[in-house]
């Protein structure tokens, strides 16, 4: 579902990556892995289209890409509801009745973003995901600030719902999920220090 | 796209959303103009178009940092690029939800300001109409302005900077549709010419906010 053939992707102008290659079929998770500053980060929102690949492809059903990155994208004067329903509006999709039990946000559903701790805005964050129902998504650790009862929830999630139902995942994190999916270790990847270098790119 | 204007007409009219401040910094400069100037009837009914219409410019510039500022922080604006709305799209309605929230309540308390500045009776009904086609073109060139800030630490005064040369085409037809109605010559001239601006505006600038923001986000 998710082809990805020798892309290289730059960080400011600077390469980080090249040739990466992986393939991720439909039901599948795949789990970055690589120490910090290696080029997760950049991998991820080069695959969600927010800045270009400088070589290689990328392959998935068109509109099915979903980024989730550190900021949860959470306003702090909308309560949780509306924060949830919004995202659902945007992407014309329904609510699920069950997505506030899911993320274990039942008692919180009426509590302004900004009131909430941060585990409790990260599980917002995640639970947008199962709101917008695309397939393909790209998460940038997370696990951040969750405890384990939520990691559990979330990973629960992913795989007894999203992945069931066909769904594929890129997955940027440190811990353990509990997932059976392979692990890409991104170092090997890592672009030569000055690949590409000079070019006047880094100023534009 | 109607849940994004919803969402951001919403989030105006919260706590800390900023609704009614342009309004309110409007009305205070008008009333501090016959202060500065003196209580002359005559000077202040010559100058009233022209204050009206400044007035309203900086009312308008004042929450124009805000439209992708606060979207840019806390990450719906990388959101919102992935989701199947087209940021063409996003960007007209952040300027509809900008002129909702400062262009027309500008727009409906002005004849009660110029009532302060004198105003000349004729004038009344082109001041309301000049406003009314104007500030759309305020709010939709500041978006652009905004969307070429998002990102910079105190990107305010930048913002101002870029935007302000923009909106002398409006401000001048729009002083001059008012004057005119206030003399009594006819100022279809300069309605229709602000008109068109506005219309080009909303042609364009959608596009080019849209590209602006898409090279902002990487």
């Amino acid at each position: 579902m998710l082809r990805v053939r020798n892309l290289g992707c730059a960080r400011g102008g600077v390469p980080v990556l090249t040739d990466v290659s992986f393939e991720v079929a439909a039901g599948q998770a795949i789990i970055l892995r690589g120490p910090n500053g290696v080029g997760k980060t950049t991998l991820l929102r080069t695959l969600a289209g927010l800045q270009p690949p400088i070589e290689g492809e990328i392959d998935f059903p068109e509109e099915e890409g979903a980024y989730a990155s550190h900021a949860d994208g959470i306003k702090t004067a909308l309560t949780v509801t509306e924060n949830l329903k919004f995202w659902a509006d945007v992407h014309g999709a329904a609510l699920p009745a069950t997505i506030l039990e899911t993320f274990d946000l039942s008692d919180l559903r009426d509590r302004l973003g900004g009131t909430l701790s941060a585990g409790q805005k990260r599980r917002l964050g995640l639970a947008r995901l199962g709101v917008i129902g695309r397939k393909v998504l790209f998460l940038d650790e997370p696990t951040v600030s969750l405890d384990r009862f939520s990691v559990k929830l979330f990973a629960d999630w992913l795989q007894d719902t999203h992945l069931a139902a066909g769904g594929v995942a890129v997955i940027a994190t440190h811990i353990d999920l509990g997932l059976a999916a392979p692990e890409l270790d991104l170092t090997p990847f890592k672009s030569a220090a000055d690949a590409n270098g000079g070019s006047d790119e880094a100023f534009l | 796209m109607i849940a994004l204007l919803l969402r951001d007409l919403r989030l105006a009219f919260r706590a800390g959303g900023g609704f009614g401040l342009g309004l309110a910094f409007f009305l205070i400069v008008v009333v501090l103009v016959p202060f500065g100037v003196g209580p002359e009837t005559e000077l202040l009914s010559r100058i009233a178009p022209g204050i009206l219409w400044v007035a309203s410019l900086l009312a308008a510039l004042l929450s124009l940092d805000r439209i992708f500022a606060l979207d840019f922080e806390d990450g719906s604006l990388g959101l919102l690029a992935t989701s199947p709305l087209p940021m063409e799209g996003a960007a007209l309605m952040k300027a509809l939800a900008h002129w909702i929230t400062t262009g027309l309540p500008l727009t409906l308390a002005a004849p009660a300001l110029g009532f302060l500045l004198s105003l000349a009776t004729e004038a009344y009904a082109y001041l309301l109409i000049s406003l009314l086609l104007g500030t759309p073109a305020l709010s939709m060139i500041g978006t652009f302005g905004a969307a070429l800030t998002v990102g910079i630490r105190r990107g305010g005064l930048l913002l101002s900077l870029l935007v302000l040369p923009l909106y002398v085409p409006t401000l001048i037809f729009g002083a001059e549709a008012v004057r005119r109605g206030a003399e009594g010559l006819d100022p279809t001239g300069a309605l229709m010419l602000m008109a068109g601006i506005t219309a080009g505006c909303f042609a364009l600038l959608p596009f080019a906010t849209a590209a602006v923001l898409r090279i902002n986000l990487r």
